[in-house]
């Protein structure tokens, strides 16, 4: 354990990749998938991250169970620093921290019956593959011990996620990844996984870093949320804060674009255009192109810092905003707006 | 106008059979349904119900000696499921449009979005490729294209997902369609992206006065923008009704299920109250209530009898549920009591 006890530290972590471009390939750049993101997760808690496509979510995750080497910066796991470990030295780390992915149909080797994908674990790790102890964690996941000898084609896609969950959780790992694990479940069978993770999670204390683009799914399952724009936090605080009083506007026009079932009518703050390349992100703060409270020679001249606000939570945002709800107008008319052109959309890969 | 000349298509016991060699698939049964002009139909279900397999039987687009279909298909008059392929053909892609789920998948990447568009307008029309063209950058500009002269000559991989999504909406409009099908139309794309096609597709509609069909199973997609919604299971109609009835009054025991099992950006529930099982093979569907094994209110008629698509009560809108009215009432009230508690 670290001293302040946190699970995982992350500092200043930029990860950029690589790319060819141009005609045969002879251009070099880089997409910028990372960008200097700090954060924390506490042992027993829900960590969120949020936000659409492209922004470097899956890529943070991946970088702090070192799935992927980070380009800058620092990852502590449980203490210790794991940003340069050698696979082999990572690899009794491994146990530790397990991951959930998105697609329950192309995660699970269709040729191997449940009790080889679940006991696999424990024979990668050197233990001894007991038929009880796997049977017991498809009990615990819901599934039924005489599943042992079938094969994944045979369960559907709720029943596939809850294997995936049963094989994470064989090494009673400190962390788990879920890497958006209800994306491809219909509705009646996302509320069952759900609420299968929050009750393993009770029950055997474990600490989850979720992965999803769907905010509701993620105010259901999280004590603290990250929203994620173009590789950068732009804004992290605990649940409840964030989503009944976001301060960066991005959060904002991510939370009134959610179409929601009830009958209350909101006004929805409608972004223009796309979200820009990361091979050539945005100078200074990378939401200006698309913000409302734009300020000229401010937001694209210096880069703002996530800072602690009053309410409780970060936000990089030079311009918060002052309360919640807020109209579309309001946010525009704000104190020194220059923005009163809607800016137009702008292709991604046009260049 | 009158309200019978502003009804484009009416839909009656269409049902979809697929013969394969492991048995029949019986993926749409006795489903009925009118599109109006200036109204949006939310089809709703979860997958596998049918929502797509109906909408592809009206296009058409579902090979005829490989599938049963029967049912009515009323189409401005004429039953486009008798109609020769021929004279389906000059409706297709004309009367009536269709937008995907995908619009990655359905623009050829090797041809300008532009010339995919002209192709669209000279399948239907005799006017010349100059015609053609300048219909292609009018109908981009139109669904919010900028420079919409120059990005005319893109390929599709010059285009972010939501500008392809707005290119394939700018094909459908190509001949002023009455009918415009969104299969759905925003599940690729991101949630920022989703509300600009939504809105994009809302204002389509009011202009151009037609009827939209939006396919989805996202329930929220479906309150902000039909005017009446369909829910579907396992092949057929459980509830339909105005859309603000089916949100603020559900009926059917399959629709509370659906909309307490989804969480919501508003507030943290308590518990999520997941439809237990899962959705039944509609080869061997159940007998009865095709939802019977997965409701928690069954009773001795559930099993046996097929409940009909019938209104239970003057002020109700349409469900299929065996569950008597006052039942239904009572169920209903208490399950908005435990919602507004949660809130609390």
């Amino acid at each position: 354990m670290s001293t302040d006890g946190n699970l995982v530290e992350v500092e200043h972590l930029t990860k950029r990749f690589q790319v060819k471009q141009g005609v045969f390939a002879r251009g070099k750049a880089e997409v910028h998938a990372v960008e200097d993101i700090s954060l924390t997760v506490r042992p027993g808690e829900t960590l969120g991250i949020v936000g659409e496509s492209g922004c470097g979510k899956s890529t943070t995750a991946r970088l702090m169970l070192r799935l992927l080497d980070p380009t800058a910066g620092r990852i502590r796991f449980d203490g210790q620093d794991i940003s340069h470990l050698s696979q082999r030295a990572l690899r009794p780390l491994r146990r530790e921290m397990q991951m959930i992915f998105q697609d329950p149909y192309s995660s699970l080797n269709p040729r191997k019956t449940v009790g080889q994908i679940v006991g696999s674990p424990f024979v990668i790790h050197g233990e001894k593959k007991a038929k009880s102890r796997v049977q017991e964690l498809l009990e615990t996941v819901g599934l039924s011990p005489e599943h042992y000898n079938r094969y994944p084609h045979e369960f559907s896609g709720g029943q596939r996620q809850r294997i995936g969950v049963a094989r994470a959780l064989a090494l009673s790992p400190k962390l788990i990844v879920c890497d958006e694990p209800v994306s491809a479940l219909d509705v009646s069978i996302q509320a069952q996984v759900l609420n299968l993770l929050r009750n393993l999670q009770r029950d055997f204390n474990l600490t989850y870093v979720f992965i999803s683009h769907d905010l509701s799914v993620i105010r259901q399952i999280s004590d603290r949320i990250a929203v994620m724009y173009l590789g950068r936090i732009v804004e992290l605080g605990d649940s409840e804060s964030i989503y009944e009083h976001p301060k960066h506007p991005y959060t904002a026009a991510l939370l009134s674009a959610v179409p929601r079932a009830s009958s209350s009518r909101r006004e929805r703050i409608v972004l223009s255009g796309d979200v820009p390349s990361p091979i050539a992100p945005p100078n200074a703060c990378v939401f200006h192109p698309r913000c409302p409270r734009f300020h000229k020679g401010h937001c694209d001249v210096e880069r703002p810092e996530l800072r602690e606000l009053a309410s409780g939570q970060q936000a990089a945002c030079h311009y918060p905003l002052e309360r919640w709800p807020m109209t579309d107008d309001e946010i525009r008319q704000a104190e020194g707006v220059v923005r009163e052109d809607r800016p137009h959309l702008e292709g991604v890969a046009h260049d | 106008m009158s309200s019978s000349e502003r009804l484009l298509l009416d839909v009656r016991g269409l049902t979809v059979r697929f013969p394969t060699s492991d048995g029949v698939v019986q993926a749409v049964s006795d489903v009925s349904f009118k599109v109006s002009r200036g109204e949006t139909l939310g089809i709703v279900g979860e997958s596998g119900s049918g929502k797509s397999v109906s909408n592809l039987a009206i296009m058409g687009l579902l090979n005829r000696n490989r599938t049963l279909i029967s049912g009515e298909v009323r189409f401005m008059g004429r039953d486009l499921l008798t109609l020769p392929s021929n004279q389906l053909r000059q409706i297709r892609g004309k009367d009536i449009a269709m937008v995907f789920q995908d619009p990655f998948a359905c623009l050829h990447p090797m041809y300008r979005v532009g010339d995919q568009i002209a192709e669209a307008y000279l399948a239907h029309s005799d006017g010349g490729k100059d015609a053609a063209n300048a219909r292609a950058v009018e109908l981009l500009d139109h669904v919010g294209i900028p420079k919409a002269k120059s990005r005319a000559r893109d390929y599709p991989h010059q285009f972010s997902g939501g500008m392809r999504q707005r290119a394939m909406i700018a094909m459908a409009l190509v001949h002023n369609p009455a009918i415009l099908i969104c299969d759905e139309p925003t599940t690729a794309l991101d949630v920022t992206v989703q509300a600009q096609i939504l809105e994009l597709i809302e204002a389509v509609k009011r202009e151009f006065d037609i009827g939209v069909i939006l396919v989805t199973h996202d329930l929220g997609v479906v309150a902000e923008t039909a005017s009446g919604v369909m829910v579907m299971y396992a092949g057929r109609v459980m509830e339909y009704g105005p859309a603000r009835d089916i949100f603020e009054r559900p009926q059917h025991p399959y629709a509370w299920g659906l909309l307490d099992s989804m969480p919501t950006v508003e507030r943290r529930l308590e518990a999520l109250v997941p439809i237990e099982g899962s959705p039944p093979s509609l080869i061997s569907p159940p007998s009865g209530c095709p939802f019977h094994p997965r409701c928690p209110y069954r009773f001795e008629p559930c099993p046996v009898d097929r409940p009909p698509l019938i209104r239970p009560e003057v002020e109700a809108h349409l469900d299929a549920c065996h569950l008597p009215w006052d039942k239904k009432v009572e169920l209903g009230a208490k399950r908005s009591i435990n919602r507004v508690e949660d809130a609390a």
